[in-house]
């Protein structure tokens, strides 16, 4: 995993302001002809952002089936900057610029998939996409099983969740775990770079509805990804992203960051920890988790959202059902204080699941009492 | 008192005059919005006509027998009979060509059975069964047959507009020149879902049209006291939409009107919005005696509007049909049509129990994904979705 944002970090762009300036200025880019060409590729140093704009463009190019839909993606190039300079290349049939009407136009996209194209879908930030929620698990999700097989649904919704930048209590949450719940729906969660294109990569590819949940406050995020337009990262597949042996944190999205800065943290203290980045929350590779417990005998689950009823809570229910005899100690979880995100800055961060409030889990996992008071305001 | 008249009282409605409405006739159509594109070229043979008129009773008998077997519980769930409506669906079906795409709401077998698909394999999906057209995955609500373009009933009020609007979307973004027809009910257009769907296809310009079928009540609620407009058709106007209002009782009537909208959305890429002005003679459900928010005399004077009588009469009139006879004969050969049905619902199989987790997904590599779910996981991942899925089942 490559540079982590930290707890204090606050990396994302916001709905008018333009981080993504530098990118605009790329130049020339390879038509597919020339992507095809090429048989070795290397490796870039990217944002996230653009590692997601280049899985897009390489999949319009691909397959032209494929559009995106949604709000401000076109002219405004994304509330995000996602989207930018791929309007002035495939034009307004591709890029459809959607009024403000989430549940309409995630609706669209379900009927557009079920006939024959491969929409995909910009939700602007994922507090906004409870306007599509019929739309997303009581159709989207089952289109396929309602009918027996006769029609699919290969649809992709992108969005991100994320918080840490003062958006308050409507725009600070991470509610994937909502739509891991719903059968039909497959639900991924790129924490870098490389997994941001590789995944998306494969969500477009995919025959069902896959909703790619983004890490907001990671877009500005720099790391290695590869220059294939074929490189795709498995759905379904847990990646170790530190090796090690007392105990193992496991996470996704920011946590799967949060989980590595406390791995170092410990290191100093001669604690070993293994990290694992989920990447899918459905479907879930409780394979690797319990590789890496039958080593480390301890798990905590660390979760950016709430912790209940929610990934955590599931994690911790597999883990037991997988790794009983394994666990040397009570599985530990650590998520979002149950409180709406508050606006004031203090109150924000100790609300977070920051590193401190993490690293204390962790060695309470250990059998290490810690001081709250240490760690609480984060 | 009918609602609408209790709705005035409490000056909920602007226009009373009953949910039975005087205004059902030969005066009824009234249109909106831009001008009418193409005419109605539609001119069919005596023996299409005959045909139409023989769906029509077949849905009536179909839907009659329905009843009988969901109260001998071979049927279950919610139930929706639509007597009263077969001119909507027959009519506004009619001109739908092979590539067109149908998406209804969850009161559908009448639209269903008018789309061609059989009684039989209908039938089969209320009693549950594989050979049923949604595999026993759907049930009543959720018929289905994507081989003759029909996408589905779909059950929650208005959340398939959108997708209706999404496969017009695809019409418009291919060049082809088909359309949709959307249809549901007056219920469903206080929805957020209508509205955004209306307004996409406005925008977009897409080959659609929305057919309400208005049969005065949402469940046990007037359109008097559901919508501040209770004329559905007006409501196009937010949209720049062309609509018009017709009546929903008079078979031809809907389909001129409905191939004149097909034809403008094939050609012209405009959406627009058909209002066919019904009742059902049942209640809302099979669960529901449709009484207790209707009058006696309100359902006895749409029954004296029956759509079947009065096209047989006019098919008699013109001599289409020579005498009463006939129309017996046409009653008794759909009579034995639907008794097969039952006969091959009955007989048919139920579904396998280990096609249980069949078609949550349907990506090859779907199986691979979830196989590495299963340790220690009790839910059988391994053995359900995954495997069957590979292609064993």
């Amino acid at each position: 995993m490559d540079e982590a944002a930290t707890d204090t970090e606050t990396t994302s762009g916001g709905e008018d302001q333009t981080h993504a300036v530098d990118e605009l200025e790329r130049g020339e880019e390879p038509g597919r002809e020339e992507l095809d060409e090429q048989h070795e590729y290397e490796t870039e140093e990217i944002t996230y952002r653009e590692a997601l704009r280049r899985a897009l463009r390489e999949e319009l190019l691909r397959d032209e089936r494929v559009f995106l839909i949604g709000e401000e993606i076109g002219i405004f190039e994304g509330s995000y900057k996602v989207t930018a300079g791929l309007l002035d290349e495939f034009g307004t049939k591709r890029i459809r610029e959607a009024p403000i009407s989430e549940e309409g136009f995630t609706g669209l996209a379900n009927g557009a998939a079920m006939t024959g194209l491969r929409p995909i879908v910009e939700i602007m930030t994922i507090n906004f996409i409870l306007m599509a929620m019929d739309q997303v698990v009581n159709h989207t999700a089952k289109v396929r099983y309602m009918f027996s097989g006769q029609v699919g649904c290969p649809m992709v919704i992108r969005t991100p969740n994320g918080a840490g930048n003062q958006l308050t209590a409507q725009h600070s949450q991470n509610l994937e775990g909502w739509f891991a719940h719903v059968p039909g729906l497959k639900v991924v969660t790129p924490a870098t770079p490389a997994d941001a294109k590789g995944l998306l990569k494969a969500a477009i590819r995919d025959e069902d509805p896959v909703l790619v949940v983004e890490n907001l406050p990671s877009y500005n995020l720099k790391g290695e990804v590869s220059q294939d337009p074929d490189y795709v990262t498995p759905i379904g597949e847990a990646k170790v992203t530190r090796e090690g042996d007392d105990i193992t944190l496991i996470g996704h999205s920011m946590a799967a960051h949060r989980s590595l800065q406390v791995a170092e943290q410990l290191e100093e203290e001669e604690i070993s920890v293994e990290v694992i980045d989920l990447r899918s929350l459905r479907p879930l590779d409780m394979e690797t988790v319990a590789r890496s417990l039958a080593k480390t005998n301890r798990a905590l689950c660390v979760d950016e959202g709430w912790a209940t009823y929610g990934v955590s809570a599931e994690l911790c229910a597999r883990i037991q059902d997988a790794c009983f005899d394994d666990l040397d100690a009570p599985i530990g979880r650590v998520g979002m204080a149950e409180v709406p995100m508050a606006y004031a800055k203090n109150l924000e961060n100790a609300t977070l699941p920051h590193v401190k409030k993490v690293r204390a889990a962790a060695l309470a996992v250990l059998g290490e009492e810690t001081d709250p008071e240490e760690w609480r305001a984060g | 008192m009918t609602q609408a008249e209790q709705a005035s009282e409490d000056g909920q409605a602007r226009e009373p005059g009953g949910a039975a409405g005087g205004h059902i006739g030969p005066n009824l159509l009234e249109r909106a919005g831009s001008p009418v594109g193409p005419e109605s070229q539609i001119s069919l043979s005596a023996d299409r006509l005959r045909e139409l008129y023989e769906t029509m009773v077949l849905i009536r008998l179909f839907e009659e027998e329905t009843e009988r077997q969901y109260k001998k519980a071979q049927i279950g769930g919610y139930c929706h009979i639509s007597s009263g409506q077969e001119a909507v669906a027959v009519g506004a079906l009619e001109p739908l060509e092979h590539d067109d795409v149908l998406i209804t709401a969850y009161r559908c077998h009448h639209l269903a059975l008018a789309r061609g698909v059989s009684p039989e394999s209908v039938m089969a999906e209320l009693f549950g069964r594989a050979e049923g057209c949604a595999g026993g995955r759907g049930g009543s609500m959720h018929l289905a047959d994507p081989t003759r373009g029909y996408l589905g009933g779909w059950g929650i009020v208005a959340g398939h507009v959108p997708l209706a609007t999404g496969a017009a979307f695809t019409f418009a973004q291919t060049d082809e020149p088909h359309a949709v027809l959307c249809e549901l009910g007056e219920g469903a257009v206080n929805e957020g879902a209508w509205h955004e769907a209306l307004n996409l296809a406005g925008l977009y310009g897409l080959p659609v049209v929305y057919l309400v079928e208005n049969n005065m009540y949402g469940m046990g609620t007037s359109v008097h006291m559901a919508s501040a407009e209770p004329e559905v058709w007006k409501r196009a106007a937010g949209f720049d939409m062309h609509a018009e209002r017709v009546d929903g009782q008079d078979v031809e009537e809907v389909m001129e009107a409905s191939d004149r909208l097909l034809r403008r959305a094939r050609e012209e890429r405009r959406p627009a919005l058909l209002e066919c002005v019904t009742y059902r003679f049942r209640g809302h459900s099979v669960a529901d005696a449709g009484t207790s928010y209707r009058t006696e005399e309100e359902i006895e004077e749409w029954k004296g509007k029956d759509p079947i009588p009065r096209f047989g009469q006019t098919l008699l009139d013109r001599g289409i049909f020579e005498s009463d006879e006939e129309l017996d004969e046409v009653r008794e050969r759909m009579d034995a049509r639907v008794q097969e049905a039952v006969e091959f619902a009955e007989n048919a199989d139920l579904p396998e129990l280990d096609s249980l987790a069949r078609h949550v997904y349907g990506d090859e590599h779907a199986a691979e994904q979830f196989t590495r779910m299963a340790p220690g996981s009790p839910f059988g991942e391994r053995e359900l979705v995954l495997e069957k899925e590979l292609g064993n089942g």
